[in-house]
């Protein structure tokens, strides 16, 4: 390779000009761009040096390229030809083939050369590739970079034959230090020209690079970064809350979304009558957010405030246009919210339960009304279960009401309107028609945890309504073949699991997953729509669970690998206790003893499957036939360890039964040293291999060690 | 309290009816044939066969009419200032959709005298589709100071077809505009006229329709009345599929989806009366989209035919 000659590094502009693409899209979209660059620039050798910058606005996305070369480098191959043998005569002459072949490469015949290759002697020739000019790779490769972005959905503005993407791209602009590069994406050919802000710039501006662009951009109505954007709008926001001694109810996803819904973000403030102000919090932020994309604002006690702060796509309101308008629209919106409110209130949540039989849940698992039946079992199920168990807070018949009660606002005005607010409105109506607070804030919450991040209900009436939902979508929608597949999970199962993992855990609730996956199952076919769940669909539900445990453990308690692996292995039914032997086995690692007694198990686990002896299998050990003192020894220390490591583990004192089977790792290793397990006498040899199934059994109820320090796995999250 | 800001623009004296009148000036100086709402109800402009079917096929086209459109299950027996058991709207069809076709939107609000640079529009994400009709569409609703005041929309399919050329719809709805321009918080406020409001014209029959559609229909009949449009449509659609020649031309295809515009109306009413249980909802809405898609491609085919027929005559 030679160095390409020493020059100026060029500068690339790239802008699509498109109509408004949808805010949520675009900070991927930005990514992506950034991401297909460097990739087609890495592929034709240009990226050395290279700095790509990209940057969006709702009508334009933008790249900023740094550092090219003017072209690329030449590149020395040696091309090859055909074998010695048939290249040369018997007197060592060039054949016909060794002629064409240079006359092929178009070189002399007497530069070509052999070289050694893996299938022997053939004729090669230095060729040199030159490189292409770095205008022309551009050329090929921005319409690339642009075609090659993913889209949730594409659309054609033109018809069938037409070009696809997010929305209609009307303009492109493609500038190489100063020069417009004369490519077309969807059909619209580059030039230097882009256009400003819809009403706040001009249409038709020349651009000789990015920092000219970025200037005129500004001139004419358009912050072209997101960065710049964001600080204008958290500048203006603080600045109001400051004035009028109010905080900004913070909500970091309108704050991200509200940078890229403008091109010119403005702040302007307005405000409601305060009589809006009994109506709950949860709806008045949820119209002024989810709606209007309203910032709502708090007094310094939290209360709620008659204002709101609203994010336009200008640079003022000189004469209040905007604000009279905008107060306009929340006015109406607050009043249909009231007026939902207060029609819903003619008739009790109870009474909507009838309704629900009209509303879907899955077609095969029925309508909500039906999962609502279920759900009662399960929650009385569950409570039970505590209640036996010693948890006094544990309460049935509470459980069963805020169960029939949970889904009663799906057929309620206020939720048909803002589904969002599912669950928080039944729990709104609970409390406004006199439930106790355990029953209202149970129905509040049995959505939750809707993230890894998201609390669990805060009481343990609305965990048992919560948990009852989820099992039972879970179990029904597995059972009748609704599976997720890769981002496509239309019941969201795998936040349901995750769900009930979270909720277990954090509430160190006793429950077995298999006996709660019974229960759900036993509810679909006690009632509607009254299928059985096969056992073979029983623990493929219960492994789906437990996938997403083995998930739990190891993103969010950060468990390693092989730690869980080791775990999970010897049963994870038990949630709570999974995670208490997990805890056990991660303190116990860093002992001197643990890793090397590991890898003994290991071997042991090796050299019982090429035997064909189960672990912990039937084999008694007779002492009679130990032949060596390492034996007895292994077997005695193993029996006393036994006992010890009986009673610690009923205690619950998993680490300290670890630390004793840790202790066994001076017998295990002077066995290993002195011992050779596959005697020729086959009564030793069995009782032998015996001995270490009953170890291995013994030993491998918390964690089964033979699984640790094996090799970082990619997991199957 | 709230700031009282009057609209300094000449779209204040704007009444309901004017609305309607500077916005068909509008568009048919755009080159839209001006056309009548459809004679049979509709729960959108959409409905209306200067869309449904226009859109279909090469033939370029570009229409402009005013629909009011029934939507049973909001009525709010004129009690809500904001919903309405039928309202209005104001339709355009662009096909094929015109490069500037945003700018010649905007220019449309501009001549009901709403000065843009005065105000925060935008046009915010909201991708169309009607489950009955098979059809779906990309594109925005227009807001105006936060208002929803257009839905605009990338026709992609109609009828199940995917659509070559690309059409573009403008669905105006009219009482939130003229309630914005004129500034009052009822529609029943607004004033269609001169001397009459919104209410003097229209508060009876929201009154009665929604009376009518959420106490006193009679489910059954509407049931009966749905099996019986139903049948004559596919009875229709079946007899094109022997069609030929002159009658094949001429066969009305036109009155099978009048019967499938029928359907959708009395599905519509049965789900206000709220006796559609859990299966039925999606399957009669499965059954009105089948007779709209059969449709599409039947006129579609007699399209063809036509313009083959004339190809042979010329």
């Amino acid at each position: 390779m030679k160095p390409a000659t020493q020059q100026k590094p060029l500068e690339l502009l790239f802008e699509i000009g498109c109509e408004e693409i949808p805010a949520g899209m675009l900070p991927k979209a930005e990514e992506e761009l950034r991401g297909n660059l460097e990739k087609l620039l890495a592929a034709e050798d240009l990226s050395k040096d290279v700095t790509v910058e990209t940057f969006s606005a709702p009508r334009r996305l933008t790249a900023w390229v740094r550092g090219l070369p003017a072209k690329q480098a030449d590149v020395e191959l040696e091309v090859t030809g055909p074998p010695k043998s048939v290249a040369y005569d018997a007197v060592g002459a060039p054949t016909r083939a060794a002629l064409s072949f240079a006359e092929k490469q178009r070189v002399p015949v007497s530069s070509v050369y052999l070289v050694e290759t893996a299938k022997g002697e053939h004729l090669a020739v230095k060729q040199v590739k030159v490189g292409r000019t770095t205008e022309q790779i551009l050329t090929a490769i921005l319409p690339r970079a642009v075609h090659d972005l993913s889209w949730p959905r594409t659309m054609t503005w033109t018809g069938l034959s037409g070009p696809r993407f997010i929305r209609p791209i009307r303009w492109v602009v493609a500038v190489l230090d100063g020069k417009p590069l004369g490519l077309r994406v969807a059909g619209i050919a580059a030039n230097n020209s882009t256009s400003g802000h819809r009403f706040l710039g001009s249409r038709s501006i020349r651009v000789r690079n990015f920092l000219d662009y970025e200037k005129k951009l500004h001139a004419n109505g358009v912050i072209i970064r997101p960065a710049r954007r964001q600080e204008k709008i958290g500048k203006e926001l603080e600045a109001f809350a400051k004035r009028g001694n109010y905080r900004i109810h913070e909500d970091p996803g309108l704050r991200r979304l509200v940078i890229y819904l403008n091109e010119h973000p403005t702040v302007i403030q307005g405000e409601f009558d305060p009589a809006f102000l009994g109506l709950p919090d949860e709806i008045l932020i949820t119209v002024m957010r989810d709606h209007q994309k309203y910032f709502a604002v708090e007094k310094k006690n939290g209360e709620l405030a008659p204002q709101f702060l609203a994010v336009i796509n200008s640079d003022k309101d000189t004469k209040g246009l905007i604000r009279a308008g905008h107060e306009r629209v929340l006015r109406a919106r607050f009043a249909d919210a009231r007026f939902f409110w207060e029609a819903d209130q003619k008739c009790r949540l109870a009474d909507y339960l009838p309704k629900l039989e009209r509303v879907t849940y899955e077609s095969r698992l029925g309508s909500y009304r039906d999962k609502v039946e279920r759900m009662r079992d399960v929650a009385r199920w569950l409570t039970e279960q505590w209640f036996n168990l010693g948890m006094h807070q544990a309460h049935v018949a509470e459980a069963d009401r805020a169960a029939e009660l949970s889904k009663c606002d799906l057929a309620t005005e206020m939720v048909r309107e803002f589904p969002e607010l599912q669950g928080i409105v039944g729990g709104l109506y609970s409390r406004a028609q006199g439930e106790p607070d355990e029953i209202a804030n149970a129905v509040y919450d049995h959505y939750r945890p809707v993230g890894l991040d998201d609390p669990i209900p805060r009481n343990l009436t609305g965990c048992a309504v919560a948990l009852a939902d989820k099992l039972d979508s879970v179990v029904g929608c597995l059972a009748v073949g609704i599976t997720p597949t890769g981002s496509s999970d239309p019941f969201a199962l795998r936040r349901a699991s995750l769900g009930i993992v979270k909720i277990i855990l954090e509430n160190k609730l006793p429950l077995s997953l298999s006996l709660a996956v019974g229960a759900a199952g036993k509810a679909l076919l006690v009632h509607k729509p009254k299928r059985g769940v096969t056992p073979d669909q029983e623990s493929k539900i219960v492994d789906f669970l437990l996938d997403r445990a083995r998930f739990v453990f190891r993103e969010k308690e950060q468990f390693a690998y092989d730690e869980v692996a080791a775990v999970f292995r010897v049963g994870a039914d038990d949630l709570v206790d999974t995670q208490k032997r997990l805890l056990a086995l991660r303190a116990i690692r860093k002992s001197k003893n643990f890793e090397p007694l590991a890898i003994s198990f290991k071997r042991i686990r090796k050299i019982l499957e090429k035997a064909g002896v189960a672990p912990g299998g039937d084999g008694r050990v007779n002492p009679e036939l130990f032949e060596s003192p390492a034996e007895r020894e292994l077997h005695s220390g193993a029996t006393a360890a036994a006992t010890k490591v009986q009673t610690l583990k009923r205690g619950g004192k998993y680490q300290e039964a670890l630390e004793v089977i840790a202790g066994l790792r001076p017998v295990v290793d002077r066995f290993f040293d002195g011992v050779m397990v596959m005697a020729d006498r086959e009564e030793v040899r069995k009782n032998r291999l015996a001995l270490l199934a009953n170890l291995l059994g013994e030993f491998t109820t918390i964690a089964d060690f033979s699984e640790i320090g094996g090799e970082e796995r990619a997991g199957a999250s | 309290m709230t700031v009282k800001v009057k609209l300094e623009e000449r779209a204040k004296d704007l009444t309901f009816q004017d609305l309607i009148l500077q916005l068909s000036e509008f568009w048919v100086k755009q080159g839209c044939v001006l056309q009548q709402p459809y004679d049979v109800e509709v729960g959108a402009g959409t409905m209306h066969p200067e869309t449904f079917l226009r859109v279909l096929g090469p033939e370029p086209y570009r229409v402009g009419f005013v629909q009011p459109s029934r939507r049973p299950a909001d009525g709010r027996y004129g009690e809500n200032p904001n919903r309405l058991y039928k309202h209005t709207q104001f339709q355009v069809i662009l096909k094929p959709s015109p490069e500037d076709v945003q700018d010649v939107y905007l220019r449309s609000l501009g001549a009901l005298g709403i000065d843009l640079k005065k105000h925060d529009i935008r046009f915010e994400e909201d991708n169309w589709e009607s489950p009955t009709l098979g059809a779906w569409g990309i594109g925005w609703q227009v807001l105006l100071d936060g208002l929803e005041i257009t839905q605009f929309t990338y026709f992609q399919q109609s009828g199940g077809i995917d659509l070559d050329p690309i059409s573009v719809e403008l669905t105006y709805g009219l009482e939130r505009i003229c309630a914005f321009l004129q500034g009052v918080e009822s529609v029943y406020e607004l004033r269609w006229s001169a001397d009459k409001t919104y209410g003097d014209i229209r508060l009876l029959e929201e009154q009665q329709l929604s009376e009518y559609s959420f106490d006193r229909s009679d489910a059954a009949s509407i049931s009966a009345e749905f099996e019986l449009h139903e049948k004559q449509a596919k009875e229709l659609l079946d007899g094109f599929k022997t069609a030929e020649g002159k009658s094949r031309a001429r066969y009305p295809l036109l009155a099978a989806y009048d019967h499938c515009l029928k359907c959708s109306h009395l599905f519509n009413l049965m789900d206000a009366r709220g006796v559609i249980s859990t299966t039925e909802r999606a399957a009669l809405m499965a059954r009105v989209r089948t007779l709209a898609c059969r449709t599409a491609a039947s006129y579609l085919q007699q399209l063809g035919g036509a313009e083959t027929a004339a190809g042979v005559r010329a």
